[in-house]
């Protein structure tokens, strides 16, 4: 089965959004190469599930498709089209599982030795693209904040490394309420310009009272999610012939009725956007199943790349201790512990994560981003008016810093 | 009986006249420069730094332009050919291994080549399925992590979950099929009760200081020329905590320098073995928007492709430092020219600069 065989009727699996954008768009994907088309298809199948952010994106991209002349299409896929796929994955049945293709394609490349080819393919494709459909530029200039460290009493080694080169250093924070200032200005900018899904509150443990106006992500709250899945990623890993790329495919075709999360289980009022986020953070993100760190930085990448966040507050939680093999072998009996100087250096490094990914969004030289080591006096803040590689011993509560940086 | 005649056997093969001996250690399950060499790396390797840089001939690049999975890497590091088959599956390297060259071309009994590995999937690593070599001609290969569970089999507790392979996934144990080391040999090769391993296993803190238990224990009994370990506790990073994998590395950086210890204080090995240390290849950078920085080794970028290595021992260079890009197949032409055998299909070329 090639592209130029489509047809509407094979598309009648597809949620009703989604049938309806690439029946519209059929002729064009008719004439793109089959190492490029499924790739398109495993972000339109779950089209009506998608944040606006992202629809917009795909059908600039689709109407600027459709625009182009037959050999205008031919000089964009020129990359795509050298690409040698074998009759296997000609054969296999790509409308209707395109992630799966895009799975068995990725094995491919690296095999045939042709994922440089692809890489380029695919840089070339979206240097062509930003050129000729450039990226919505965000409302107002975004802001990112990083809560690290709760819990630790005591770190002496030195904190934001990575990022003091791009801002001030400030070692005189008054850290009382410090939590609370961050949710009120947090709400203040969703308040003030309330697009759907534009302002986020991340929390690797349990959320705190926050305004309803935020879209709220906890890990905490996604606690009996987790333990269906790990259940479940149990039974399937003690099946025979069970490996990692049989159990990635069966992750990515799970719902959240699958995880009991759907409205029917839960019985409270949520939307299935969300809903589908937060099973893909769980079934894609390496980790966020057993570590609140890894939880929380990936949730914030993914709502940067995916939802393109206005604001996005993000608190990192001690996550659990993960035992030495001479522990786990005294047959003690299992308790939970954290680690919390270990979460605070992932949380390090998950904040810089935060920042990198927001400066790969539209509008990044406006942006600003606030790192703050939870109850003390220690942060750093990034932003157009903020002097980079600077140290201040001022006092300062978060607020302040926060009018300063924004 | 049996096990008297088997004594012999290992007995007489360690006993074999006093030969140039090679180890070589992949860096666990693949690291960054900017958190080994890179200069703000560096505070996670004081060992690497302080005892090997002055002794050692260094390479900054060493570029894998394969598969970046670890046992298909590995299996390309072995083989010298750049291996294309599912990284996930239990089979054999396509293309003879440094140990099927060594023992053919060199006429060495299997006692003399040896595999420790923790992971379940480097099960079948030590010998290809080539028509030429394969059967009867490789590595013995033990998998202390299999061992432990055998020896502790019939006791279920979470310690299973850490026994588990993380390379790719933390959850995947893939199945065993191949002539993995068995857990009553323990006795008969290593000298080793199963109580006395499983004592000794309890005071160790990861998977990879127990393949360094096994592979000292190795060496002192079995004495083999040509030694691979294969080390992975740094994949956890896979889990995406970045302090566990800076953990890993530190922890790999103490092992390499128990190791480099054990060869200069063992009779058998000291003053002719030369170690190579290098990692199969590195993890994503930073920059790439297609990946999760150190967590993965998925998108083929630079970063990930081009690592390290370092090689010590007699007759190597001391301090010295190449900047040039050698090739991951370099590694076996350059053991062939080291040890005197042919590796007549692998790819690379000898690195003249350690010959």
């Amino acid at each position: 089965m090639l592209p130029r065989d489509l047809k509407p009727g094979q598309f009648t699996g597809y949620p009703p959004e989604a049938r309806k954008i690439v029946t519209n768009y059929l002729a064009t994907l008719q004439q793109l190469p089959l190492s490029f088309v499924p790739s398109l298809l495993r972000e339109l199948i779950d089209y009506d599930f998608k944040f606006p952010a992202e629809r917009m994106a795909r059908e600039k991209e689709l109407a600027r498709l459709s625009s182009l002349s037959g050999e205008e299409l031919k000089t964009w896929f020129e990359g795509f089209a050298q690409i040698r796929l074998s009759p296997q994955l000609e054969e296999f049945d790509w409308i209707k599982a395109p992630a799966q293709f895009v799975e068995r394609l990725s094995a491919h490349l690296w095999s045939t030795h042709q994922l440089d080819a692809f890489r380029k393919a695919s840089n070339d494709y979206a240097d062509r693209l930003r050129s000729a459909v450039p990226p919505e530029r965000p409302s107002i200039p975004r802001l990112g904040i990083a809560v690290i460290g709760q819990g630790v009493a005591l770190y002496d080694q030195p904190l934001f490394r990575r990022l003091r080169a791009h801002g001030a250093y400030f070692s005189g924070i008054k850290p009382e309420n410090g939590m609370r200032q961050l949710l009120d200005a947090v709400a203040a900018r969703a308040k003030a310009h309330p697009d759907p899904y534009a302002h986020w509150y991340i929390d690797g443990g349990e959320e705190l009272d926050h305004a309803a106006s935020l879209t709220c992500v906890s890990y905490k709250s996604l606690e009996p999610a987790r333990a269906v899945l790990l259940h479940k990623m149990q039974s399937e890993i003690d099946r025979p012939g069970m490996g990692p790329e049989a159990l990635r495919t069966l992750l990515a075709q799970m719902r959240p009725a699958d995880l009991g999360m759907d409205r029917e289980t839960t019985g409270k009022p949520r939307d299935e956007v969300l809903e589908r986020f937060e099973v893909s953070l769980l079934t894609e993100g390496s980790g966020t199943q057993i570590f609140s760190t890894s939880f929380a930085q990936w949730a914030a990448r993914e709502a940067l790349r995916r939802a393109q966040s206005l604001t996005l507050l993000v608190r990192f939680a001690p996550r659990q201790r993960q035992k030495p093999m001479n522990e786990l072998l005294s047959w003690a009996p299992a308790r939970q512990e954290f680690d919390f100087i270990g979460s605070l250096v992932d949380a390090d490094m998950g904040a810089y994560y935060n920042w990198l990914n927001q400066q790969r969004l539209p509008g990044a030289e406006q942006s600003s981003f606030l790192v703050w080591f939870e109850g003390h006096n220690q942060a750093l803040a990034i932003g157009p008016s903020i002097p980079r590689g600077t140290e201040s011993t001022s006092p300062a509560d978060l607020e302040q810093v926060l009018a300063w940086t924004v | 009986m049996g096990s008297t005649l088997l004594r012999s056997s290992w007995a007489r093969a360690a006993a074999l006249p006093s030969r140039k001996k090679v180890v070589i250690v992949t860096f666990g399950g693949g690291a960054r420069d900017q958190e080994t060499f890179a200069l703000e790396g560096q505070e996670n390797i004081p060992h690497l730094m302080r005892e090997f840089i002055p002794q050692a001939t260094f390479f900054t690049q060493v570029v894998n332009r394969g598969i970046l999975g670890h046992y298909v890497a590995t299996a390309s590091l072995a083989t010298g050919v750049y291996e294309t088959f599912n990284n996930f599956a239990a089979v054999a390297p396509q293309s003879p291994t440094v140990f099927e060259y060594f023992r053919k071309d060199l006429k060495r009994p299997s006692s003399d080549a040896w595999v420790v590995a923790p992971s379940n999937g480097f099960n079948r690593i030590g010998e290809s399925s080539h028509r030429s070599y394969g059967a009867g001609l490789g590595a013995r290969v033990i998998l202390p992590k299999r061992l432990l569970t055998a020896a502790t089999s019939g006791r279920r507790n979470d310690y299973q979950h850490l026994l588990r392979d993380n390379y790719e996934t933390p959850y995947f144990a893939p199945e065993l099929a191949g002539s993995e080391f068995e857990l009553q040999q323990l006795e008969m090769i290593l000298k080793l009760s199963v109580d006395d391993f499983k004592n000794h296993a309890q005071t160790l803190s990861s998977p990879d200081e127990l393949s360094l238990y096994i592979a000292r224990q190795l060496m002192r009994q079995v004495a083999p020329s040509l030694l691979w370990i294969t080390m992975h506790d740094i994949d956890i990073a896979h889990a995406g905590a970045f302090s566990l994998y800076i953990d890993g590395i530190r922890r790999t950086d103490r092992l390499c320098s128990d190791l480099w210890k054990t060869i200069q204080s063992e009779p058998e090995y000291a003053g002719k073995t030369t170690l190579f240390i290098l990692p199969d290849f590195g993890r994503d950078s930073d920059e790439d928007a297609g990946g999760n920085g150190f967590q993965h080794h998925r998108t083929g970028d630079a970063l990930s492709r081009t690592t390290w290595m370092l090689v010590a021992g007699p007759g190597i260079r001391e301090g010295v430092v190449f900047d040039r890009a050698v090739d991951s197949t370099d590694l076996v032409p350059t053991l062939g020219s080291m040890l005197g055998f042919v590796p007549s299909l692998a790819q690379g070329k000898p690195i003249n600069e350690l010959l």
